[in-house]
Order: C-alpha cells, then sequence, then structure tokens
C-alpha cells in the first residue's frame, strides 16, 4: 500500500530545508505511486488560453524524473505539446476518452478558458467539421473526470490572459467546472513538484488533499514567504537593497514576498538551482489570485539616479511592495474602464 | 479533382494551430493555416508600467519566454538611454543560450522526432499517423532511448539558465539595465559544468541523431518544403558593450539573403500588410513602430488574423535555418540552396546552431568578472519609445514600446511566426510556411504525415504569433487564422 494522508502530511512536515518533500520521498517516489494504483490512471491534459510554460515546467520534474512519470506512472492519453497524434485523431480520442472513461480520468487544464463569444478566442479541436472550443471541452470533459487539476496561475486564477481588461473575458477552471473537485496549483509557471506532489497524494489517498481558500493544496502554499525568507535577516536588521544587485532585504525593489503564500525558500526552482528572491529579483507573487494586476508594478522604488534632477520617486507616488492604495485604485479604475 | 484536408490541431508545436490545404493527383496545391487561440496581450500591457514589460511579455510563450524577456530588455534599454554593464550584457546571453539548447533539443527529440521515429506502443506515443518510418531498428532504438536522455538534458538545459536566471521558464532576474543576479565565481564553475555536460550531448548525440535521420530520409525531404528563399536575421548573442546600431557585433549578426544576393538589413523596411488578414486596409504597409490594428471581422477576401509582415514587400523566412545562411556558414551554405531550404536543412541547421553556440559560451564565461555589477541604473522618461530587436530560437523577433506619462501607451511584437506563418501579403505573395507546404505531396489523405512535417521543421510558437491582436468595440470574431 501507498502512505497513509497522515504519513504523508507528516512527511512533509518534517522535511527540512533544502531536503523538501520530494527528496525525502526519494527514488522510492515513482515506485509507490504505480504501487497504489492497480492500473495506470488516465490523464487527460487540456490547453487553453496558456503558453506551454506549465508544461514545459513539468518537464523539468527531477524526482521523480518525468520519463519515469510518462512511462511507468500515469498514461498520459492525451498532451498537446507531447502526444504522437496530430488532426482527426485528437478529436476522436476526445470523444472516446469522454464516452469510455467517465469517472475514471483526471483531467488536467492549463492555462485560462476564454468565454467572451461563446469561447470562440480558443478552439483546440476539430472533429468531422465542428470546431471543438476550450470552454466546451472543459465542460464536457471537466465533469466527466474523476478530479480535475487547474495547473499553474492562468487555470486557477486567470493569471496573464486574465489580466485588466481581460480582453477575451478568461476565467479559472473551477468557474466552468463545478461538478467536480477542481484543485489549484499556482504559480507561474506550476511547480513540477506541486503538480506531482498532489498527484501522488490523491493516487495514494484517493482523496483531495486539505485546500486553502484559494482551492490550492494547504501543504504547498503554507505561508507568506517573508516569514522564513533567505533574506529575512536583512529585513529584521533594516538592511534595504536600493538597486538590484545590492545586498539586503528586497522590500524596497516591489517584493511582494510578504503575501505570496508559496514555499519558493525551501523548495527551489530547476532543481533547487535558484529561485526569485536569493537571485535578487523581486518576488512577484505569481502564486496568488491577483496575479499580475495586484502585484504591479513588479518594482519599487528604483531607480533612483536623480540624473535629471529629479527623482522618479516624487513624480509619481509608487509603492514599496507592501503600502500599495494608490495602485489598488489603479487597478480598480482599470477594472471599471475609467481610465 | 480537389481534395481539402484539415488538420487540426497540429499537436507537438508551441499553440493552437490548424492547417488546411488543397491536394490534388496527390499534391498540396494550395495551403492556408489557422491559429487558434487569442489572448490579447498589447491590450494587457498598455497603461502598466514600462519596467515590467519584460515580464509580462515572457508569458506571451513558455518555450521563449527568455527571448521575450530579452527583446523587451533590449526594447526598454533603448527607450531608458541605458547601457548593461558588462557583466549584464553576458548574463543576459548565457540565459538565453542555456534556453536555446533547451529549446533546439526539445524540438528536435520531443516535438519532431516522433515523425521519423516510431515510438513504443503506449501513450502518449500512439495512436499516430501511419506513415513511412524509415530508420532501421537499432537506429529506431537508439533515437527512443535519445529521446528519454534528452528529456533530461532539456532538463539540465534549464537549470544551467537558472543559475543566473532564478526560474525557468519565465525569468525574474531580468530588468532593464542588465539583470538582479550577481555573478561569483561558483555560479561562473556551476555553469561551466553543466555546460560541458550539454555540449558533449549536443556534439556526440544530437547532432549525430539529425544526420541519421537526414541520411534515411534524404531523398526526398532535402527537397520537400523550400519555401520563399529569402533569409531573415536580425542576429543575436552581444559581444561587445559599444552601442551597435547595425547589429554586426554579435555572435550571430544582423543579415540577409534576399532574391539569391547577401544583404544588410535596415529595420526601417519592415512592414506588415493586411490585405488577407481581418483588418482595415489603411494600416496596411506600415513600420510596426508605426503600426495600428484597426480590426475587421469578416472583411472581404481575408483569411487570418495574423498580419503578414515583409521585409522590403518579401516574404522572409526566419529561424536557424535562415540565421546560418544569412551568416554564411559554412556547413549550411555547403549544401546549396537546393538542399538546405527544404524540411531536413531546417533541423540541420537547428542542430548545427545548437552546437555552434555552445561552443561559443565558454568564452563569454571567462569574460564574467565576479564581484562588479550585472545592473546599471536609469530613469524612466516620461515620453519615449524603444526598439529590441533580437532572435528567438524560432527566429527573428522585434519588439517596439511607446512611453507616455511613464506608462506604456503603444506596445508591437513582430514575433518569429508571424514572418514565418503569416498569410499572403498585398501583392498575393504566400507565407513561408504556405509556400512551402504547396507541393508537398500526400500519400494518404487519412495519414497526411508529410504535411506536419513540413509545418514542424519550423518549429512554429502560435502563441507567440497569435497574440498581437488588439480588438475593439463588440467584433465578433469568428476564428483566428494565422
Amino acid at each position: 500500500m501507498g502512505l497513509t494522508r497522515r504519513e504523508f502530511v507528516k512527511l512533509c512536515m518534517s522535511s527540512t530545508m533544502g531536503a523538501y518533500l520530494l527528496s525525502v520521498l526519494g527514488p522510492d517516489f515513482g515506485n509507490q505511486l504505480a504501487f497504489a494504483a492497480d492500473e495506470k490512471p488516465v490523464v487527460i491534459w487540456l490547453q487553453g488560453a496558456s503558453c506551454t510554460g506549465c508544461s514545459v515546467s513539468l518537464l523539468n520534474s527531477v524526482d521523480p524524473p518525468m520519463e519515469k512519470v510518462l512511462l511507468d506512472v500515469i498514461s498520459l492519453r492525451y498532451h498537446p505539446t507531447i502526444m504522437a497524434a496530430s488532426g482527426h485523431l485528437c478529436g476522436e480520442l476526445l470523444e472516446e476518452i469522454a464516452r469510455d472513461y467517465k469517472d475514471r480520468f483526471f483531467l488536467v487544464i492549463e492555462g485560462a478558458i476564454p468565454t467572451k463569444d461563446n469561447g470562440i478566442y480558443c478552439t483546440i479541436a476539430e472533429n468531422k467539421n465542428i470546431e471543438l472550443t476550450m470552454l466546451q471541452a472543459v465542460n464536457i470533459l471537466g465533469n466527466a473526470a474523476s478530479a480535475v487539476i487547474a495547473a499553474g496561475s492562468c487555470a486557477a486564477f486567470g493569471g496573464i490572459p486574465g489580466a485588466a481588461p481581460n480582453p477575451t473575458e478568461c476565467v479559472p477552471v473551477n468557474k466552468v467546472v463545478t461538478k467536480k473537485p477542481v484543485i489549484n496549483i499556482s504559480c507561474c509557471p506550476m511547480p513540477p513538484e506541486h503538480f506531482l506532489g498532489t498527484v501522488v497524494y490523491v493516487l495514494t489517498t484517493n482523496q483531495v488533499p486539505e485546500l486553502d481558500r484559494h482551492g490550492r493544496p494547504k501543504m504547498f502554499y503554507p505561508k507568506p514567504i517573508h516569514e522564513e525568507c533567505w533574506r529575512r535577516q536583512f529585513f529584521d536588521k533594516g538592511q534595504f537593497a536600493n538597486y538590484p544587485g545590492e545586498e539586503g532585504c528586497l522590500a524596497m525593489l516591489g517584493c511582494k514576498g510578504f503575501w505570496a503564500m508559496a514555499d519558493c525558500n525551501k523548495r527551489g526552482w530547476n532543481n533547487n538551482v535558484n529561485w526569485c528572491i536569493k537571485a535578487g529579483a523581486p518576488c512577484q507573487a505569481c502564486s496568488e489570485p491577483l496575479f499580475p494586476d495586484e502585484s504591479e508594478p513588479f518594482y519599487g522604488l528604483f531607480p533612483l539616479t536623480n540624473k535629471q534632477g529629479v527623482s522618479y520617486n516624487e513624480v509619481i507616488p509608487r509603492q514599496t511592495g507592501f503600502f500599495e492604495e494608490p495602485l489598488k485604485n489603479r487597478i480598480r479604475e482599470r477594472k471599471h474602464g475609467i481610465e | 479533382m480537389v481534395q481539402k484536408i484539415i488538420v487540426d490541431p497540429v499537436t507537438r508545436i508551441e499553440g493552437h494551430l490548424k492547417i488546411e490545404v488543397d491536394v490534388e493527383k496527390g499534391m498540396v496545391t494550395d495551403a492556408r493555416s489557422s491559429g487558434t487561440l487569442f489572448r490579447g496581450f498589447e491590450l494587457i500591457l498598455k497603461g502598466r508600467d514600462p519596467r515590467d514589460a519584460c515580464h509580462i511579455t515572457q508569458r506571451i510563450c513558455g518555450v521563449c519566454p527568455i527571448a521575450h524577456g530579452t527583446a523587451s530588455m533590449f526594447c526598454l534599454d533603448d527607450a531608458f538611454g541605458v547601457q548593461p554593464t558588462t557583466n549584464g550584457r553576458i548574463v543576459r546571453n548565457l540565459i538565453q543560450a542555456a534556453n536555446y539548447i533547451q529549446s533546439h533539443v526539445l524540438h528536435f527529440y520531443h516535438l519532431a522526432a516522433l515523425d521519423y521515429v516510431l515510438g513504443p506502443d503506449t501513450a502518449p506515443f500512439i495512436p499516430r499517423f501511419k506513415g513511412d518510418y524509415r530508420l532501421p531498428k537499432p537506429v529506431n532504438d537508439m533515437a527512443v532511448g535519445h529521446y528519454i536522455q534528452a528529456l533530461t538534458i532539456r532538463k539540465k538545459a534549464h537549470e544551467m539558465g537558472a543559475i543566473f536566471g532564478a526560474k525557468m521558464p519565465h525569468v525574474t532576474t531580468f530588468t532593464a539595465g542588465g539583470v538582479t543576479e550577481n555573478v561569483t565565481a561558483e555560479k561562473i564553475a556551476l555553469y561551466k559544468q553543466l555546460l560541458a555536460e550539454l555540449t558533449s550531448f549536443i556534439d556526440d548525440i544530437y547532432v549525430p541523431d539529425v544526420l541519421a535521420v537526414a541520411d534515411a530520409y534524404a531523398d526526398e525531404w532535402f527537397s520537400i518544403g523550400k519555401g520563399c528563399s529569402n533569409m531573415l536575421c536580425y542576429g543575436v548573442f552581444r559581444e561587445s558593450d559599444e552601442a551597435d546600431p547595425d547589429g554586426q557585433k554579435q555572435l550571430l549578426k544582423r543579415a540577409r539573403y534576399t532574391k539569391g544576393q547577401f544583404g544588410s538589413v535596415d529595420a526601417k523596411k519592415i512592414t506588415e500588410h493586411v490585405k488577407y488578414s481581418w483588418y482595415n486596409d489603411s494600416a496596411s504597409g506600415r513600420y510596426p513602430g508605426a503600426g495600428a490594428t484597426i480590426p475587421e471581422p469578416g472583411k472581404d477576401g481575408a483569411y487570418s488574423w495574423m498580419k503578414a509582415p515583409r521585409y522590403d514587400n518579401l516574404p522572409h523566412e526566419v529561424g536557424p535555418l535562415a540565421r546560418l545562411w544569412a551568416n554564411r556558414q559554412k556547413d549550411v551554405t555547403g549544401l546549396g540552396e537546393e538542399k538546405a531550404f527544404s524540411v531536413l536543412g531546417r533541423h540541420f541547421a537547428r542542430a548545427l546552431e545548437t552546437s555552434v553556440v555552445a561552443h561559443a559560451m565558454p568564452a563569454w564565461l571567462d569574460q564574467l568578472v565576479p564581484g562588479q555589477p550585472a545592473f546599471a541604473p536609469f530613469d524612466i522618461p516620461k515620453e519615449g519609445s524603444g526598439m529590441g530587436l533580437h532572435e528567438a530560437p524560432r527566429g527573428a523577433l522585434g519588439h517596439w514600446i511607446t512611453i507616455k506619462d511613464y506608462k506604456i501607451d503603444n506596445y508591437q511584437a513582430v514575433v518569429p511566426t508571424t514572418w514565418n506563418g503569416g498569410p499572403r501579403d498585398d501583392n498575393g505573395q504566400r507565407g513561408p510556411i504556405e509556400e512551402a507546404l504547396v507541393g508537398c505531396p500526400v500519400k494518404d489523405p487519412e495519414n497526411p504525415i508529410e504535411l506536419v512535417r513540413v509545418v514542424r521543421a519550423f518549429d512554429p510558437c502560435i502563441a507567440c504569433a497569435v497574440h498581437v491582436l488588439e480588438i475593439k468595440g463588440d467584433c465578433e470574431a469568428k476564428r483566428f487564422i494565422i
């Protein structure tokens, strides 16, 4: 048998910095998965208003490696960027899945779902001269799946295509799929560890993990990055970077780590090679529902060169990452079309 | 009798693409390609802080976000009047070069190879089009093994980029004036280590595999997919800190090849045509920096939401083949126009370019100075404009910005797949992909594997191509065709 839910959560919680979830589960991760499921679970992956970045990010999974996931763990029947099939084969496949695998497959959605003009802004396949819009596909397949994973911030919250003024009226998956559980895996792109961690959790426990108020697995989005930030010591001592590249807390550069609920500080990106704040880049809060509108401008108080004898900051009021009333007003105006 | 074949979706590319061809006596006589996703990036960018452009535009495409980020940074540098430091310039090159390796390896093994190599009989390798998979079994088995190995290699290329980019895809260290990440000896060493591993894969496995495929498919596929035979390259990988308005101080220089003649590039000769696109004709033939987008859905005779970019009123192909050919790289020009301008010629040039870039990188690493700044401060002008010319892995990429009242007033991007996949222009000339499809044989209309081979060799990126559209009022769009 695989892990019980309690054991799994315990494992997650007992993991220390640098030896995060997947490294704790180690090389047996994939084996447990294969063992837990009698047959390889069928996974259908659709792309809506997306950039394919989350698929690319998933390929960056190190432990378990993607080749193991692809060949041994899941049966990825449909993925526009990976599958061999093209053309009419694709529409036929989707038909077959909806008909023969009702309530027995997982649906993964990458990208937001355009709803304007009946979703005509994104069509994903054509079968017998009928074009299938993303909106229709998610409606049909989403409500036929056993569970739905919204992979990445666009699918979870609308993300970039849903940013003001939201030209194609993009909505997140849980606005379309209402009859089945939807698990949101946010961040831009989606961290592969969170996706596979969620898959292993669902397969081993046959349950949806505990979700936070934004529908994300609580275990992966535990608290604001700021609380255990690698630059926290600078903040406590009042040392702030004034320019990119300077040592210090990045608050003045517009860092949103104060309200970004994510575990980048523990997990790191790309096999834990680096992550934004470590690399001197202010956090953009890409994990949050209001990314990007409310985490913009991404930068805070710099530049301060004063070459023209006038500071940029005096010209227009700037936010410093968390004092952001002017920005909020601006966004409100934009959303209501005042500008 | 003319038979219409529709392939929708064309998978294993970035984005949503449909192609439609007319076939007569087993041969394509006409072709149209359609992108089926529209997001409206330019509309989203308007009114935002200009500094954020190099992050928002990365989300145009998750396969080549680094190219969009870099073009956008060049554009902002230009508008702000800031010169990046030496470290900043080189680190940008290194992040982009890491993604070139990632993108080219991904394209050959995971996107294109399954048109030539027979995958295992399990999802996601079945179902597939039936076709002439010609590799001898031992070679085929080895190629499948390399498909798996290449997954690790492209992942390592991303790890290498993340050393300076924080995360891949969607780099956060990019900023006007340089990058936020500092250069340390340790990071250089780690980068070198990964680069050595990748270089040996490229030289010992990737290039030989492409040659093996080329060998097996040489009789037909070195002649199918000729295209428009004009090549355009904006230039990529800056090798000097000095101002370089002509794009000549780069690893691959700004150059073109038009009607059999090599020549220099004057950005002002780039125009966008809309006669066959659903836009008002009054905006046709304009320079992108002065571009206007006035939609006119249902316009008579139009069949595309993409404009048709032209250089000097002629269609030009962009991408690795165009870059190496315009730069007169000997191995590519040595093939001669007949063989080089073909489906296999494009794959060969892409592999060769990966090797050229990988071997140029160690010198850049040696030029980095640990401890020196990678960021140069700047002011944002109240009003201004800028241009950034760059090369994405899949071809020439240009960004244009206009700033008004410290905010983005207008942002335009002309991307590789508009060059390659755009529709006919005002003079009725087909776009390069359409042109390459004409004359392509189709043996079995139920399994049109030939068509997807031609299209995939261009490495199209549709999310990039169909973002450049502004919608006004309540115009109703029926379909979005490139």
